[in-house]
């Protein structure tokens, strides 16, 4: 078995192929690869990614990445990470309108910038970046995982899908907001599990084991 | 619902060794940041920072090995700073499997670092760590300025100014750290902390004099920071992270248990 992790530039992959390399089991390959046909030869690929839409969406382009993923979406168990996630919905409202990759109908929306925690009456801070419960439906790839869990995240952005069916995981910040998005053979989650401690790790370990 | 207010320890790396640590029984080796990091993310560290205080710049390339041997075993956020000159630096560090990387003294003589770096990279990768003392007078309204060499050299800059500037350069955390707090064990300067954290929207993590684990509640509660950084409390075995956290709860703080 290979898993491949979609390498278009976009921030620390790195650490997605680690983790993935720490779950696997031994005789798995994981590789970070641009390559169309690495990606189309795999049996499991993550698209993971970090910084701006406007970015992730050209770097797919320019890479010649865009067939290889809407391929994959369609046949193979797929991760989306972060902006993995984010390029997945039909349009992202960052850098003032972008066309995403419309895996998922919906939008890409900011977080408001002027919005006060009702626990403590602090302004919220954007990005949001720490650690944040996640509430979750029954999804193959939460087992093992309490509810509440707490996952790591570091986002400006998050998605608003036009189907709520689509959504296996929520948190709040301060209002309720999808963090998994499933549908078939994709899961795609805004946190960051290569780098939420044990629970990412488990939340990995459920995607390389993962029978759709 | 929030988000829980984050533990950080800080591990000063020299050569690649953990400088002033303490002989942990569980630990092999208590120099060695892999096995440091290793503990600390058992007991519950929200993230991990490693600050590069090699004064050799022949040494850059071991603290690349060390970031990229945690980063092969610990799976939570790592922040590394010290001795970012330039974009390839904080390139060269991300690559090696850092998380964010914290720019200080170059982020004061070009601001357009910041910019450059988060452009490319992302606001989440990059953290502006500065370091500020008190530069009023007791019976004057606070004032703090940005300083550089260890706390010994005034850049003039107004502390809270430049927060400000670095936040609308793209920053996505401050890493705030008291000159006249640091290795006191005094606590936070609070006003200091509040200061900031007002004038931003970014998190400020705050730095620099804790002593005990009120001190680190305090640092939320009355600093406003998002999250609080430490490095001798825990590193000569005064208190766990699990007891700083167990603490934060019960004064009434979010934290992941």
């Amino acid at each position: 078995m290979n898993l491949v992790v979609i390498d278009y530039g976009m921030g620390n992959l790195h650490s997605v192929g680690k983790a993935a390399e720490h779950v696997a089991p031994a005789n798995w390959r994981v590789k970070v690869s641009a390559n169309p046909v690495e990606i189309a030869a795999a049996d499991r690929v993550v698209l993971p990614g970090q910084g701006a839409a406007r970015d992730c969406m050209a770097a797919i382009d320019a890479l010649g990445l865009r067939e290889p993923i809407l391929d994959a979406l369609t046949n193979k168990p797929l991760l989306g990470i972060c902006m993995g996630l984010q390029v997945l919905l039909d349009h992202s409202a960052e850098n003032k309108g972008i066309d995403c990759l419309g895996h998922f109908s919906g939008e890409v929306l900011p977080f408001a910038h002027d919005q006060i925690d009702a626990d403590n009456g602090e302004a919220l801070c954007v990005p949001a970046m720490g650690w944040n419960p996640v509430f979750h439906r029954p999804h193959p790839l939460w087992d093992g995982i309490e509810q509440g869990q707490h996952f790591y995240y570091a986002h400006s952005y998050f998605v608003a899908p036009s189907d709520s069916q689509w959504v296996v995981g929520e948190s709040e910040y301060p209002d309720r907001f999808a963090c998994a998005l499933a549908r078939e053979n994709v899961f795609a989650c805004q946190f960051h599990p290569e780098k939420s401690a044990t629970q990412g790790l488990r939340l990995l370990q459920n995607f390389v084991q993962w029978d759709i | 619902m929030s988000l829980a207010k984050r533990i950080i320890p800080c591990l000063d790396v020299d050569g690649g060794r953990v400088v002033k640590g303490v002989q942990f029984v569980d630990i092999r080796d208590a120099g060695d940041p892999v096995d440091i990091a290793h503990r600390y993310d058992r007991e519950g560290a929200d993230e991990i920072t490693f600050l590069d205080i090699t004064a050799s710049s022949d040494d850059r390339e071991t603290m690349v090995n060390v970031v990229s041997k945690v980063a092969e075993q610990v799976f939570i956020p790592l922040t590394v700073g010290g001795g970012i000159r330039q974009f390839s630096d904080v390139r060269r560090m991300l690559n090696a499997g850092a998380d964010k990387v914290s720019i200080n003294s170059a982020a004061l003589a070009d601001p357009d670092i910041i910019s450059e770096s988060t452009d490319s990279v992302g606001a989440q990768c990059i953290v502006v760590a500065m370091d500020a003392k008190r530069v009023s007078e007791d019976n004057q309204p606070p004032r703090w300025e940005v300083f550089t060499h260890g706390g010994r050299r005034s850049t003039g800059i107004d502390a809270v100014e430049w927060a400000v500037k670095v936040c609308a350069l793209g920053a996505g955390e401050i890493l705030l750290t008291s000159m006249d707090r640091d290795g006191t064990k005094n606590g936070f300067d609070l006003a200091l902390t509040r200061a900031v954290s007002d004038a931003v929207h970014i998190p400020v993590i705050a730095s620099g004099g804790v002593g005990n684990l009120d001190h680190l509640a305090d640092g939320v509660l009355t600093g406003g920071a998002a999250a609080v950084l430490a490095a001798s409390i825990f590193h000569f075995g005064e208190y766990t992270i699990g007891e700083a956290k167990a603490h934060m709860r019960d004064r009434g703080i979010a934290v992941r248990l």
